[in-house]
């Protein structure tokens, strides 16, 4: 099992992120797998914070990061220019991106398969 | 001519107060065309910049930028965020040697970089662009940010939760744009910009 690849989820609601964080964990077993819903009291938004937490507590040191709303992203962005791990975020639809690129690794399939298959699930 | 630390502090506060007083407003705002938490957003990231930035400590003004935007990044939990935090970021980065028309265009780079929304989109981006010009001709005033403004209200929404609304959101001002006609407005009242 390879801790090489690993998959963060952001949205902009925390049960939301849990919700999406349970449905791929039944299948995703051995996929390093972190999420961050909300802002830091818990409200509807974003939090740099949380995101930071869920970008460093995952195993893997390259991760695919998938997100629901504008903000989400944008947060996103500002924590992988001051994380030292690579986060690749991905412009997928946020529950079938996520479930995709969960099970691919934990499959033990390469950056190629993966990215291959994510390819035909972007929004933008 | 470029700015002091206690200048710059001055700004941001002057700012933070403008923002409180209107948080209500902000928010109302957005609830036409967004989910209506601009105000409350807005007023918990100016709180944490203002805690960040009291600190006497800090020497020069590209100090007490750094420390608001990060304030911003880490408390506004919404799309301004990111996108003050990184305007405030890249004004940082040339505040100390810059003059102010040139620190407030990095900013506009910053939040275009962060944002990808350019002119017309409906963002803070039709406050920020008309004030850049506005100070490279050395007159910017309180009617030229005033009309930026009004500008953005028959516009169609192309970036952020307004975009959503498609057709719907024309009629309305952005609030973001209107947030930030605060701080350009506070700007205007606490240093002499267009000399
Ligand atoms: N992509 C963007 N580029 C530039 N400005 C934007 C963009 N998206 C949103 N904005 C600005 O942000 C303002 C809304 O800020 P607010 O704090 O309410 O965030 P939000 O839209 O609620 O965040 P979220 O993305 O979490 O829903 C808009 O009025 C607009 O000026
Ligand atoms: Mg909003």
């Amino acid at each position: 099992m390879t801790k090489r690849f690993g998959v963060v989820l952001v949205s902009h609601v925390e049960e939301l992120a849990y919700g999406a964080y349970k449905l791929v964990k039944e299948s995703a077993t051995e996929t390093p797998l972190t999420y961050a819903g909300g802002t830091d009291d818990g409200a509807i938004g974003s939090s740099f914070d949380k995101i930071m937490q869920a970008v460093e507590e995952n195993e893997a040191d390259y991760l695919y990061a998938f997100y629901d709303l504008g903000s989400a992203k944008m947060t996103l962005e500002m924590v992988s220019e001051m994380s030292e791990k690579s986060v690749e975020i991905v412009d997928c639809a946020f529950i079938e991106g996520a479930y995709t690129a969960s099970v691919l690794i934990n499959g033990g399939n390469d950056k190629q398969a993966i990215d291959d298959q994510l390819a035909p699930l972007k929004i933008k | 001519m470029t700015l002091t630390a206690k200048q710059t502090r001055a700004w941001l506060l002057n700012f933070s107060n403008k923002i409180h007083d209107n948080k209500q407003y902000l928010s109302d705002l957005d609830q036409a065309i967004g989910d209506g938490d601009h105000g409350s957003n807005m007023s918990r990231g100016v709180t944490a910049v203002e805690a960040a930035i009291t600190d006497e400590s800090l020497e020069k003004a590209s100090d007490v930028m750094k420390k608001a935007a990060m304030a911003m990044v880490s408390k506004v939990g919404g799309a301004s965020g990111p996108l003050y935090g990184s305007a405030f970021l890249e004004m940082a980065k040339v505040i100390d040697n810059e003059a102010i028309a040139r620190v407030i265009a990095a900013g506009l780079d910053g939040i275009k970089k962060r944002g990808k929304a350019e002119v017309e989109d409906k963002t803070m981006v039709d406050m920020w662009a008309p004030v850049v010009d506005a100070l490279q001709d050395g007159r910017l005033s309180v009617e030229a940010i005033e009309e930026a403004k009004a500008q953005t209200k028959p516009l169609k929404a192309k970036k952020g939760r307004a975009s959503y609304l498609n057709e719907r959101s024309i009629g309305h001002l952005d609030p973001g744009a209107v947030s930030s006609s605060y701080l350009f407005i506070a700007l205007l009242e606490e240093v002499e910009v267009n000399d």
